[in-house]
C-alpha cells in the first residue's frame, strides 16, 4: 500500500476516458461502481466541455453483487448502443470491476452489437492514466485500422499531391493539445503538408480506418502515441516524426524531420516567430544562470529543460518526471544537464528535492506551483495535471514558433523583470524601497502592514529595525543580519543556508558579515 | 406534476402506489468518500485514512480542489497488485502505513479507516483492523471504521456512515440534553446552540463534536434534533442508544427554523410566550432576507436532479417559502420516517423520484425545460449549452445555509444562475 494525498496521474480507466471523450462517434461502456462518475466533472469543468463524456457507467451498488452485474453489465451497453448509436463502442472495468471479474470482453462479443466492440485491459492496480490512454488508442488504431487503405499515389490525375500526415497523441484533458494541434496544423501547411488525420482528438472510428492513408505520422505526444505509431510502423510502414517540437531549436529540428520524411526541402523563409530575439535582446541578460528546477512528465520536462538551458541560457538545476515509462528519456537529459534525475509520484519526494536545489524558478506541474507557492518561489506551469486556469480561452500554444513565443512570456514574467531588480537591489537600502516598505501606491499609512508581506518579507522586517540583541539565534550578528537583508530575497534562503553550513563545517560560532562573504566565496558557482 | 410526465419517446416511469417514481439505472452522483472532506474540516483533529484504490484517491483531490494542497487530514492508503496476492499482507501493509502516518502526524487523536469499493469487494476487514491498531495506539489514538464505498453509500451518506461508527463509542451520560445532529458550518452551529439556549434548554450538544475528545455522551435522556435529512443509520444508532428522536422540518429558511426549534421548544417544556419572544427577531430578518429573492424566483419552475438528501427539505423550502414551482424533486434516497414533515408540506401532487436512470432523467429536464435544473457538476455547463439554467448542487452541502441568518444567502444561490443569465448578452 502506498501513502498518498495527491497523486499526479489518475486511474487508467481515466486514461482511456480522455481518448474516448477526446473523439467523436465513439462510445466507453465502463464497468463501473457508483460514484465513479465523478471523472466526469473532469471534463465537463476543468477543459469547461460542453457535453457530457461519451462514457455509460453500469454503477453498480453492493444489493447487484450477490445478483448479477454481468446481465447489468449487458444492458448498460445495449441501452448505450440504443442511444447513442456509436459507431464503435470500447468496453472495460474500473478497478472495483476488475476485482469482481465480471469479463466485459467476452459479455461483449456474446451480445452481438451491430458495431465494433473494442475489449480494454487496463490493470488499475499497476498502471495509470498515461498508460491507460496509450493502451486504448493503440487497441482502437489496431482494431479499426483498414489495412487496404494505403496512400494515394504521389502523383495524381492533377499532378503530384501534398504529402500526408497524421497527428496522433492529442486527446482531450490534454496541456494545450487544443492549440499545439492547431499551431502544428498550421505550420504543416506552411511547409506543404495536409493533415490527413487527427487523432484521438476530434476524430471519429471511421476516419480512424482511413489512418493508413497519410504517408508518415506525427508522435506529438509520446506517452499517448508512441505505441501506436510504432504498430503502424510496422504495419504500414508509416514512417513515425518523433522530435517534439516544443521550443525553437525543437521546432527547427522537426521541421527539418518533417521535411526529410515528405522528401521537401526545408524551407529558409520561415516566420520563426519572436523568441529568439526577445530571448538575445539584452534586457535577458539577467536571465543567464538562474537556477531553474523542471518537473512534469517526461515529454514536457525534457524539452523545457533543453528550453531553459540553450534557449533562455538558465542553469537546470533539477529535473525529474512522474511518469516512470519515460524515466529513460530523463535520465538522458538528466545527465546532459549533470544533475541527478527524480522519477518519482511522490509530491514530497519533488518538494524535497525542490527545496535541496534552492532554485529560483521552478517549472512543473499544478503540484510544483502550489510548492513553489509555499516556498515562495518564482513558478510557471509546462506540463499536466494542471487546473482550470490551464485551459485558457487565449491561443496558447506549447509546440511550434508561437509556442515558443507564449514558453518564454509564460516563464520570464514570473521573475523579476531586469532592470526593475536591478533598480530594486540597487536601492534596497533607501526607505521606500526596502523590504519592509509597502507598496507606495497604497499610500505611506499602510506601509508597515502593507501586503508586501507576501514576499517573506517579515523576517527582513525584523532585521533592518535597529535590534538592541548583540547576537541572534544561530550565532548572527546583526550586522551580518543586516547585510544578509541587502541579498535579494529569491535568493536569501540560499545564502543563509550556505553561510550556516560553512560556519558549522569551519567552527565559527558567531557569523560576521567576513563569515557571509568567506561563504559566499566558498560556495561560488 | 402533470408537466414532468415525458412527452415523447421514453416508457411511463414506474410510479409506486406512494406516487414516487423509483428508477433504477446509471447513476450520476459521487460516493460517500466526499464525505470527507468536509467532515476532516469539521473534525479537527480526525485523520480520515481511505483504504482504497488510485481511483478513490483522483476522486478525492478532485473533489477536494486546492484543499489538498494544504496539508489536509486524509489521505488514500492505494491498494496494489502485491495487496491483491494474500490478504494477511494487505493488514501487515495497512499497519504500516498508519504506523508511518501517526508518527508523521502526532497531533491526530481520532483516526477513521474509510472503506471503499475496492477495499469492500475483496472484503478487507477493516472493523478488525481497526480493533487491532486501538490495542496499539491507545489512549493516544482512538482508532474507528466506516464505508464511504460507492456500492454502499451515496454522496452525504458518508457522514451518516461516519457518524453512526462514532455513536457507539460515545460515553454514556443521564443527563437532560439536547443534541443536534450533523455537521454544520462552525458559525451556523453557535447560531443555533446561542438560540436554543436562550429558549432556555440548558444543555445543547452537538454530535460531531469539534475535537474529538469533546464528543458529546448520549442516553435516555438525550433528545435530538437532525440537523440534516441524510442521517438514517445514524438516527437509528442514536435510537439504540435510548436517545429521542424530535421529528421537524429541516432548518433551511424562516419556516422550517422555525419548526426545528419549535419542535426543541415543546420537548423541553419551554412556554409559548417565551418561544415568540426568542425567536420573533431573527425570523423577521430572515423573512425580510428571503423577501427580496421572492420577486426573482417565484413562479420559476425548478427540477432538482438527486445528489445529496437535500433535495426534499429545499424543495420545500424554495416552494412555501419563495414560489417556485417544483418540476420534480429526485432524491438519491428517501428516508421516509426522517422526512415525514418535509413531504407533508410539500405542495400537494410534487412529482418525487427516488434512485436514477440519468440519461431518462435527462429526457425529463429536456422536455419540461425548468428555469433551473439543480445538478452535479459531471451535467450542469452539458446542461447550460442546452439553454438550461443550472445550480451545481455541491455547493448546497458545502456553504452554511440552514438557519435564519443563512436563509437569505440560501435563497441567492438559488438566483445567482437565474440573476446571471439576465445579465449577460454574451
Amino acid at each position: 500500500m502506498q501513502l498518498t494525498v495527491w497523486t499526479y496521474e489518475g486511474p487508467p480507466h481515466v486514461g482511456a476516458m480522455r481518448v474516448a471523450t477526446g473523439m467523436r462517434d465513439l462510445h466507453y461502456v465502463l464497468h463501473a461502481p457508483q460514484g465513479d462518475t465523478y471523472a466526469d466533472l473532469l471534463f465537463t469543468m476543468i477543459e469547461r466541455r460542453d457535453h457530457r463524456p461519451p462514457v455509460t457507467y453500469t454503477t453498480f451498488q453492493a444489493r447487484d453483487l450477490g445478483k448479477d452485474t454481468a446481465e447489468l453489465f449487458k444492458t448498460a451497453a445495449r441501452d448505450a448502443y440504443d442511444r447513442f448509436q456509436p459507431q464503435a463502442m470500447i468496453v472495460g472495468s474500473s478497478c472495483t470491476a476488475e476485482l469482481i471479474q465480471d469479463d466485459p470482453h467476452g459479455l461483449s462479443l456474446t451480445m452481438g452489437l451491430p458495431c465494433p466492440v473494442i475489449p480494454l485491459e487496463l490493470p488499475s492496480y499497476s498502471r495509470k492514466e498515461n498508460w491507460g490512454a496509450s493502451e486504448t488508442f493503440y487497441q482502437i488504431v489496431r482494431t479499426l485500422a483498414d489495412k487496404e487503405r494505403k496512400p494515394l499515389p504521389a502523383v495524381g490525375e492533377n499532378g503530384p499531391r501534398r504529402p500526408r500526415a497524421n497527428l496522433l497523441g492529442p486527446t482531450a484533458l490534454g496541456f494545450r493539445h487544443r492549440d499545439d494541434v492547431a499551431e502544428i496544423t498550421r505550420l504543416l501547411g506552411d511547409l506543404g503538408i495536409d493533415v490527413n488525420l487527427v487523432a484521438p482528438m476530434g476524430s471519429s472510428p471511421a476516419d480512424i480506418a482511413g489512418i493508413g492513408e497519410a504517408d508518415f505520422n506525427i508522435c506529438l505526444y509520446p506517452e499517448i502515441a508512441a505505441q501506436a505509431c510504432s504498430w503502424l510502423e510496422r504495419t504500414f510502414r508509416q514512417k513515425t516524426v518523433k522530435t517534439v517540437p516544443i521550443g525553437l531549436l525543437a521546432t527547427r529540428e522537426f521541421v527539418s524531420e518533417v521535411c526529410a520524411v515528405a522528401g521537401l526541402p526545408v524551407p529558409t523563409d520561415l516566420d520563426q516567430g519572436r523568441m529568439g530575439w526577445w530571448s538575445r535582446s539584452i534586457d535577458s541578460t539577467y536571465l543567464t544562470g538562474k537556477r531553474v528546477f523542471i518537473f512534469g512528465d517526461g515529454t514536457h520536462a525534457v524539452a523545457a529543460a533543453r528550453v531553459a538551458s540553450e534557449e533562455l541560457g538558465f542553469k537546470v538545476v533539477g529535473l525529474g518526471c512522474y511518469n516512470r515509462e519515460f524515466a529513460r528519456e530523463v535520465r538522458a537529459a538528466a545527465e546532459k544537464y549533470g544533475v541527478e534525475p527524480l522519477i518519482s509520484d511522490d509530491y514530497l519526494a519533488v518538494e524535497e528535492a525542490i527545496e535541496a536545489a534552492a532554485p529560483e524558478l521552478v517549472l512543473g506541474t499544478q503540484m510544483e506551483r502550489h510548492i513553489a507557492k509555499r516556498l515562495r518561489l518564482p513558478c510557471a506551469v509546462i506540463s499536466a495535471p494542471v487546473h482550470v486556469q490551464d485551459f485558457p480561452a487565449r491561443h496558447s500554444p506549447q509546440m511550434g514558433f508561437e509556442g515558443a513565443n507564449v514558453l518564454f512570456d509564460t516563464w520570464v514574467h514570473p521573475l523579476v523583470m531586469g532592470l526593475e531588480e536591478h533598480l530594486l537591489t540597487m536601492f534596497r537600502e533607501d526607505f521606500e524601497f526596502s523590504d519592509a516598505a509597502g507598496p507606495s501606491h497604497l499610500g505611506h499609512a499602510s506601509a508597515p502592514a502593507a501586503p508586501a508581506a507576501e514576499q517573506a518579507e517579515s523576517e527582513v522586517a525584523t532585521i533592518t529595525a535597529p535590534a538592541p540583541a548583540p547576537a541572534e539565534e544561530g550565532g548572527w550578528t546583526n550586522e551580518a543580519l543586516a547585510e544578509l537583508g541587502k541579498i535579494p530575497f529569491f535568493v536569501r534562503g540560499k545564502a543563509r543556508r550556505n553561510t550556516e553550513r560553512y560556519a558549522s563545517e569551519h567552527g565559527v560560532t558567531t557569523i560576521t558579515r567576513d563569515t557571509l562573504y568567506e561563504a559566499k566565496s566558498h560556495y561560488a558557482r | 406534476m402533470s408537466s414532468a410526465s415525458p412527452a415523447s419517446g421514453c416508457d411511463a416511469p414506474p410510479v409506486g402506489v406512494d406516487g414516487i417514481l423509483r428508477e433504477r439505472g446509471q447513476r450520476e452522483v459521487f460516493c460517500g468518500l466526499t464525505g470527507i472532506i468536509w467532515l476532516h474540516r469539521k473534525i479537527q483533529d480526525a485523520f480520515f485514512l481511505v483504504v482504497g484504490s488510485r481511483t478513490c484517491a483522483h476522486l478525492l483531490q478532485s473533489a477536494a480542489g486546492v484543499m489538498v494542497f494544504a496539508e489536509p487530514r486524509f489521505g488514500t492508503a492505494i491498494i496494489e497488485e502485491k495487496d491483491l496476492a494474500g490478504l494477511a499482507d494487505a493488514n501487515e501493509e495497512l499497519d504500516r502505513v498508519v504506523n508511518r502516518l501517526l508518527a508523521r502526524r502526532p497531533d491526530i487523536k481520532l483516526l477513521f479507516l474509510v472503506g471503499s469499493c475496492p477495499s469492500e469487494v475483496i472484503k478487507l476487514d477493516l472493523s478488525r483492523a481497526a480493533q487491532r491498531l486501538n490495542g496499539r495506539f491507545s489512549p493516544n489514538v482512538r482508532v474507528l471504521n466506516y464505508s464511504g464505498s460507492g456500492i454502499e453509500t451515496t454522496f452525504t451518506q458518508g457522514e451518516d456512515a461516519c457518524l453512526s461508527a462514532l455513536v457507539p463509542d460515545l460515553a454514556f451520560s443521564d443527563e437532560k440534553q439536547l443534541m443536534i445532529v450533523g455537521s454544520l458550518p462552525d458559525i451556523v452551529e453557535d447560531q443555533l446552540t446561542r438560540l436554543l439556549g436562550d429558549l432556555g434548554i440548558s444543555k445543547v450538544v452537538s454530535l460531531p463534536a469539534r475535537k474529538a475528545g469533546q464528543m458529546p455522551g448520549v442516553g435516555p435522556n438525550t433528545k435530538y434534533l437532525l440537523a440534516q435529512p441524510f442521517l438514517a443509520e445514524t438516527g437509528t444508532a442514536l435510537d439504540k442508544r435510548g436517545a429521542e428522536h424530535l421529528p421537524a422540518l429541516f432548518p433551511f429558511g424562516a419556516e422550517g427554523t422555525t419548526a426545528w426549534l419549535h419542535a426543541a421548544a415543546q420537548a423541553f417544556g419551554v412556554p409559548e410566550a417565551r418561544f415568540e419572544q426568542v425567536i420573533a427577531g431573527p425570523r423577521e430578518r430572515a423573512r425580510k432576507g428571503l423577501a427580496l429573492y421572492r420577486e426573482k424566483l417565484a413562479g420559476k419552475r425548478i427540477f432538482f436532479m438527486p445528489d445529496s438528501q437535500l433535495e426534499v427539505p429545499l424543495a420545500r423550502f424554495l416552494a412555501g417559502e419563495l414560489g417556485m414551482e417544483l418540476v420534480e424533486v429526485g432524491t438519491p434516497y428517501l428516508h421516509k420516517g426522517h422526512l415525514i414533515d418535509e413531504l407533508a408540506a410539500l405542495p400537494p401532487g410534487t412529482m418525487i423520484s427516488e434512485g436514477q436512470d440519468v440519461d431518462k432523467q435527462l429526457d425529463r429536464v429536456r422536455a419540461a425545460r425548468p428555469d433551473l435544473t439543480v445538478c452535479g457538476l459531471g451535467l450542469a455547463n452539458p446542461l447550460e449549452k442546452e439553454g438550461l439554467s443550472t445550480k451545481w448542487a455541491i455547493e448546497l452541502v458545502f456553504s452554511p445555509i440552514h438557519g435564519y441568518e443563512q436563509a437569505g444567502d440560501l435563497a441567492e444561490l438559488f438566483s445567482r444562475p437565474l440573476h446571471r443569465r439576465d445579465l449577460l448578452r454574451v
